[in-house]
């Protein structure tokens, strides 16, 4: 199937393209990409006053499968990431049993390219079994398929261990996604510690929960050389330590929730849920420093950490609930709405942290539009006004505190490894 | 001021102090001074509430708030019903979603609830049509103590504002504390809080109250010592390293008393007391403590509460609804 992508507005921060212009691609490659292509294609796609953009790349998805198929599968959880303008994904490896042998690695692959809806990079664990107590067998990891490595959902508790799979990890060009979170300070919290928790009664996670890992976690990277990459920062200290560590050459990176940036832990005051969430919100001081943080590059990438959780188990007092909300469908608009709008980053560099730079991170070798590369393109209108509406979601859940809300800009086209997977906001 | 009379209450549910006006705050006091009255009549019962169905919906042990509850309802004429955690199907795995829409289905008017979740009761709130009263979420609210307790302070005092309350103890896991901060600043109080930095919640300043950590501090110039109960599972926690030295440092007797504080100090404490913890034996049965006055109007309070949420009328609580005759 050959396509062109007519008129659009072409945007590679990679090659630094920001153009009005055609793109043709055949045969799952971009063939050519500059100012008007003629070509006999069997589809074409008007995109006048569009944004055209490299797939996006998300390095924080939960896809639950295998376990708990009832939340989300591969395949449900592929298809909210293509409506969402995802055409890759990088699935965490907490699932039940969680992703930490080859085998597994090999089956979850499988399983995505039945769905031809997005390309999924599977996480594996850091320690057999996400014990956080033996390494897991990493370069076996690393051969079937895997760029990162990590135990999210939890710290690897032992500082000693960090450190050998860090230094292990290196010795692989294998990626350490770190979830930093000191249990003995989190305990059985619910909400971030500050003025909310106090008003509210809920037990309070502090800031420096994450914050003294992150701190740990940078200095063991510092120690080994290993490439290290901070999952859902959510603190003013982490990104200060974060951006501390990069002026001093620290190979380390970092990515942000659009729930982080967006929301603060105000929204928590009529204890809805869906706001709970792990990091838990932090205070508007927080998100204005997460904000900060993107536009001057201490933090690299958006990221969603889709967590999809049942309805039944949302539906509980707040100490009770899972932690957790979807986030696929909406980082885009988002991001448009809290950082694009706001001036924080203009396209280019929004394009950039969910695209071009998440593919860098991960040493994978597309969200790139050059001539030659892997077709996984977005189309955007930028001013289309929407509303996220329960029947829409395609996750298989709808844990968002986002239905209901009107949304800015969106996707209406994808193309996945050169097949069209979403055409005028309808999946296919 | 509007008159009493003719200020709207439209809420459902009592929720919480934070969700009160001042006005609707001082429309559940005076609607309580008419109930303290029948408190103390020779047949101390009225038949305001009868046809009424009320559900106690217990989550967490209590005698005090259950029994006061119960009996304000009995006192009104209202048939109840007791629900509590070790008899209900909440052991056997039902959700309090399933629960509400169970107790709804039996078409009761109101539940009372008392939840060791914060937010429960507003989740209660939004799914049924009963009104929902709050008889204690975690350690967020306690509205119908905090009333109580404002109640207790003008009626042996003669005023709430202007005057000197510190509250004294765990004020992190207190719910009394936060409903009586709420309650107090709203009527004009001056509100101190007390207590060891480990059991002081972040930013508790924001709330309008002075902080300090020095019992000298909170005893100076105080009008009332609102004294909370010391959860002795805390220190389990680390949260302060021993019941001895908690009272050498924070506990409230005679001795104390007589040295910094104003004569004439009203001691309160919410109940159970920890005699020889928080408050020593002499000062607990001492001329000041108006502990058991607190028991009373607790009734009167919950009457006054029970009375102007079922009989909301949507527009007015009008004064010829309450049928207060002595038979």
């Amino acid at each position: 199937m050959n396509i062109l992508v007519k008129n659009g507005r072409i945007i590679d921060p990679l090659w630094k393209i920001d153009k009005i212009g055609d793109i043709l691609i055949e045969e799952g490659e971009i063939v050519g990409i500059g100012g008007t292509i003629e070509s006999r294609v069997t589809v074409t796609i008007e995109a006048k006053g569009k944004i055209v953009s490299p797939g996006f790349i998300d390095l924080h998805t939960h896809l639950r499968e295998p376990g708990r198929e009832d939340m989300e599968t591969i395949e449900t959880g592929l298809a909210a990431a293509a409506s969402g303008g995802f055409t890759t994904v990088c699935a965490m490896p907490n699932t039940d049993p969680p992703c930490d042998n080859q085998a597994h690695v090999n089956f979850l692959i499988e399983r995505a390219k039945q769905t031809k809806k997005a390309n999924l990079l599977p996480v594996g664990t850091i320690t057999k079994g996400r014990e956080g107590k033996k390494l897991s067998e990493m370069g076996e990891l690393r051969k079937a398929g895997c760029p990162a490595v990590s135990d999210d959902g939890d710290s690897v508790e032992d500082a000693g261990l960090m450190r050998r799979a860090l230094e292990y990890a290196s010795m692989l060009d294998l990626l350490v996604i770190s979830h930093c979170e000191d249990k003995a300070l989190s305990l059985d919290g619910v909400m971030r510690e500050g003025y909310w928790s106090t008003v509210l009664g809920l037990s309070p996670i502090p800031a420096e929960a994450e914050s003294t890992i992150v701190e740990r976690d940078v200095q063991l990277a510092e120690m080994t050389g290993a490439r290290l990459h901070i999952a859902h920062v959510s603190t003013k200290e982490s990104v200060g330590i974060i951006r501390a560590a990069k002026k001093r050459g620290v190979k380390v990176t970092a990515e942000v929730t659009p729930h982080h940036f967006t929301l603060s832990d105000r929204e928590v005051k009529t204890f809805d849920t869906n706001m709970k969430v792990n990091p838990p919100l932090g205070s508007a001081e927080d998100v204005k420093a997460l904000k900060e943080g993107l536009k001057d590059g201490t933090i690299d990438a958006i990221a969603t950490d889709h967590a999809p959780h049942l309805e039944s188990d949302k539906e509980k007092e707040f100490d009770y609930a899972p932690f957790g909300m979807i986030g696929l469908e909406t980082a885009l608009s988002l991001a448009v709405m809290n950082l694009v709008d706001e001036g924080y980053l203009d396209w280019p560099a929004l394009v950039s942290k969910m695209s071009g730079t998440p593919a860098k991170i991960l040493k994978y070798g597309r969200g790139t539009l050059r001539k030659g590369s892997v077709a996984d393109i977005v189309i955007i209108d930028p001013d289309r006004e929407w509303t996220y509406k329960r029947e829409g979601v395609r996750s298989r859940s709808s844990n968002s505190p986002f239905i209901g809300r009107k949304m800015k800009a969106a996707v209406t086209d994808v193309i996945a490894e050169g097949k069209v997977v979403l055409r005028n906001g309808e999946c296919l | 001021m509007k008159k009493k009379d003719s200020v709207k209450w439209e809420k459902k549910d009592l929720l919480g102090i934070a969700e009160l006006s001042r006005e609707e705050i001082r429309i559940i006091l005076d609607r309580a001074k008419n109930f303290r009255e029948v408190l103390d009549r020779h047949i101390p019962k009225v038949p305001t509430l009868r046809g009424k169905t009320i559900a106690n919906l217990f989550y967490e042990p209590s005698t005090r708030t259950r029994s006061s509850f119960e009996l304000a309802a009995k006192r009104l004429s209202a048939d109840t019903l007791s629900i509590t955690a070790s008899s209900s199907s909440f052991l056997k795995g039902e959700t309090l979603k399933d629960t509400a829409r169970n107790i709804e289905a039996m078409k009761v008017d109101m539940i009372i609830m008392r939840h060791s979740c914060a937010g429960a009761p507003h989740f209660l709130s939004r799914r049924v049509k009963a009104a929902v009263v709050n008889a204690g979420d975690g350690a967020h609210e306690h509205p119908t103590q905090a009333l109580l307790d404002a109640f207790t302070i003008e009626n042996t005092l003669g005023k709430i504002k202007g005057l000197k309350v510190s509250i004294i103890g765990d004020i992190a896991h207190s719910r009394v504390a936060r409903s009586n901060i709420l309650a107090l600043t709203r009527l004009g109080a001056d509100v101190t809080v007390c207590g060891p930095k480990t059991l002081m919640p972040e930013q508790i300043e924001k709330m309008g109250v002075r902080v300090t950590y020095n019992i000298k501090e909170a005893m100076e110039g105080a009008d009332v010592l609102n004294v909370l109960r010391i959860q002795l599972e805390r220190q389990k926690e680390a949260l302060f390293p021993s019941i001895r030295e908690y009272v050498r440092f924070f506990g409230i007797n005679s001795r104390r008393l007589k040295k910094h504080a104003k004569k004439g100090v009203v001691i309160m404490h919410p109940g159970p007391v920890n005699r020889g913890v928080e408050l020593s034996q002499d000062v607990a049965d001492g001329k000041y403590s108006v502990i058991l006055d607190q028991v009373t109007n607790g009734v009167a309070i919950r009457m006054a509460v029970l009375f102007i949420l079922l009989g909301r009328t949507g527009k007015t609580v009008v004064e010829d609804q309450l049928r207060i005759s002595e038979k």
